[in-house]
């Protein structure tokens, strides 16, 4: 039995990726769906995760190549249910997204915001465990598979445990810091926020994704964003480093500088 | 970062406080692993060591099992002290006195100059941060360096050496002037020891090797994820990148990476783009992995170098390390300069 999976393993390898276009979802060996490959999301809800019209870039001299992509969003209902004093704090983070989104100072983007940021990110998984490798600041994430691990501290990218049910890995995320932004318009959970996310299998490259997010200090009831998520099957796809630090530089510490960068100059060089 | 390394911290604090030399605990610490990385230093090769020990242990899909939470910290230094000429081993009674000495000596650096930059460096102790009482495999090793047979970092080349003057040159009297100036470490960009090849550090000195078919994937604690195919495969399109782009194998049960491709600015040690790292990690048992390297670059040293150490399993879980979110070191070391400078500007007589 192991020395046939071995084979299969081997005959894979040897095969083009060309020559071997996925008829179904891949299964591992303890027969739950193999959601190992490259995925991305392919929606403008970076940008905005609410239904959005296209509008002006944040800095108006950015131009038309740097205005916001208009999209219908990925809140199941339209819109996200904030209480009062939560809703005039997320009009207050748009108005400053420019100098306040983590995204700009290249921090680590959260669950579940790195999952719909325009980057691709890998998922590696056996039997006992599943990490995720965003490309995006390099984040990473262990998923304890039927784990009740409790999260020792807050973090960024939180604390992951999973289940199966059925074909679905359910991952329920706690010990967020409730840092991060859900896009670049400013909408947010905080530290008390549960995400619970569910991958499901829709065919041999693509993943429905759902994250239900819980946060009775935030939101009037739990609510659900949902997508779908595509393979990259680009020929010899390899995640390229994205890290952001040195493009966050400028932004975090150029106050601070002992002479102000000359605008338009281009990158500074150490 | 778990129960064992607070614990073995508190018991060296309060050996402290009562005024014994703590050998005891370091022999308490360092003891079960003993027998492991004397097989693994002893041992002809790493294959001949795996198969001796009985340790293969095998992936549901057939590969040599590799994975687990690892520290990197182990007794030996990178290079030999020069008086050890190529003695490769301690015995057991020197390697008990050599640790003795250096447990007096980082014990004692809490006894500081008023008024110096270690005296008001925070008590690494407090933190579980001093190698000597955290989690640290025992090696017989004088060093991890074992290629030259001295066990020395060869010589950098006349080219190396004027790479680094050049840099040095540039950064005199910028040292502080913007984020750009100072180091990739104070940077969050990378850490020398984190990259291949991997070497202890002072602190958060662990890793976990996640494995699933078809690819590895080391995770340094204070370093990124290096995703690494099995299959051998090179990239078509090669693009510098930080940590470079490494490829691994299997050659019976270890698992060989190269890795090439290093960003220019990356200069590990001084050495240029061209740097070709080559890794071989084998499980020797349970606990244990052996990790071997050799680096060469043409450009940078006289002769290629390498060593091996064991990787010691633990038991923690690695936390999130979130360099940049929390860099408020930059910060203070930029505006605490601006305000050097502006008190000196204040200062200045008028003419």
């Amino acid at each position: 039995m192991k020395r046939s999976w071995l084979l299969t393993i081997l005959w894979l390898a040897a095969l083009p990726a060309t020559a071997q276009p996925l008829t179904a979802m891949p299964r591992s060996a303890d027969g739950h769906p193999d959601l190992s490959g490259v995925w991305q999301a392919l929606n403008t809800a970076n940008w905005n995760i609410e239904p959005h019209v296209a509008d002006y870039p944040v800095v108006l001299k950015l131009g038309a190549q740097f205005a916001v992509p208009p999209g219908a969003g990925i809140v199941e209902g339209g819109e996200i249910p904030y209480l009062p004093a939560a809703r005039e704090q997320r009009d207050e983070n748009y108005a400053h997204r420019l100098d306040e989104d983590p995204e700009g100072k290249c921090y680590l983007g959260g669950v579940p915001r790195s999952t719909y940021m325009p980057y691709p990110f890998q998922i590696f998984q056996n039997v006992n465990d599943i990490v995720i490798a965003y490309q995006y600041a390099t984040g990473f994430r262990r998923i304890f598979v039927d784990g009740t691990e409790e999260a020792p501290l807050d973090s960024w990218m939180g604390w992951s445990n999973g289940h199966w049910e059925g074909d679905t890995l359910v991952v329920e995320v706690t010990g967020l810091n409730g840092k991060t932004w859900l896009d670049r318009a400013g909408n947010f959970a905080s530290e008390n926020a549960k995400v619970t996310e569910r991958y499901t299998p829709m065919g041999p490259n693509h993943l429905r994704y759902e994250a239900t997010i819980e946060d009775p200090t935030v939101y009037s009831r739990p609510w659900t964003i949902q997508m779908p998520l595509y393979r990259i099957v680009d020929e010899d796809f390899r995640m390229l480093e994205f890290k952001c630090e040195p493009f966050a530089e400028e932004k975090i510490y150029g106050h601070l500088r002992k002479v102000p960068l000359e605008a338009d100059k281009g990158a500074p060089q150490p | 970062m778990n129960h064992e390394h607070r614990q073995a911290s508190t018991l060296v604090t309060t050996l402290l406080a009562i005024g014994l030399l703590p050998l005891a605990a370091c022999t308490q610490q360092a003891g079960p692993d003993s027998s492991a990385s004397t097989a693994a230093d002893t041992a002809a090769t790493s294959d001949a060591a795996a198969n001796a020990a009985g340790a293969v242990k095998k992936t549901a899909w057939g590969e040599p099992d590799i994975s687990g939470v690892f520290t990197e910290s182990t007794l030996a230094p990178l290079e030999r002290p020069k008086d050890l000429g190529n003695k490769e081993f301690y015995t057991a009674e020197e390697a008990a006195e050599h640790r003795k000495q250096g447990l007096t000596e980082a014990l004692e650096v809490d006894d500081t100059e008023a008024g110096t930059q270690a005296d008001v460096h925070y008590n690494m102790a407090q933190y579980g941060l001093v190698q000597t009482d955290t989690n640290t495999s025992l090696n017989l090793r004088t060093s991890i360096v074992t290629t030259p047979a001295d066990g020395r970092i060869p010589p950098l080349t006349e080219a190396a050496v004027a790479r680094r003057n050049a840099r040095a040159a540039a950064r005199k009297g910028h040292e502080f002037d913007g984020p750009e100036n100072r180091s990739l470490t104070e940077r969050c960009i990378v850490w020398p020891t984190t990259l291949p090849p991997i070497l202890p550090r002072g602190y958060n000195s662990n890793l976990q090797i996640f494995q699933s078919p078809g690819y590895v994937v080391i995770q340094g604690e204070m370093g990124d994820p290096r995703i690494i195919r099995t299959d051998g495969k090179a990239p078509t399109t090669k693009l510098p990148q930080w940590n470079g782009t490494s490829v691994g194998h299997w050659e019976g049960n270890s698992f060989v990476i190269e890795t090439t491709g290093f960003n220019k600015e990356t200069a590990w040690r001084d050495s240029s783009e061209n740097l070709r790292v080559t890794e071989k990690i084998t499980r020797i048992d349970d606990d244990t992995l052996e990790y071997r390297f050799m680096v060469e670059d043409p450009s940078t040293w006289e002769q290629p170098w390498g060593g091996v150490y064991p990787l010691r399993k633990l038991d923690g879980i690695l936390f999130e390390y979130a360099c940049t979110e929390g860099n408020y070191g930059m910060r203070n070391i930029l505006s605490s300069q601006r305000e050097l400078e502006h008190e000196a500007a204040a200062k200045k007589p008028s003419r």
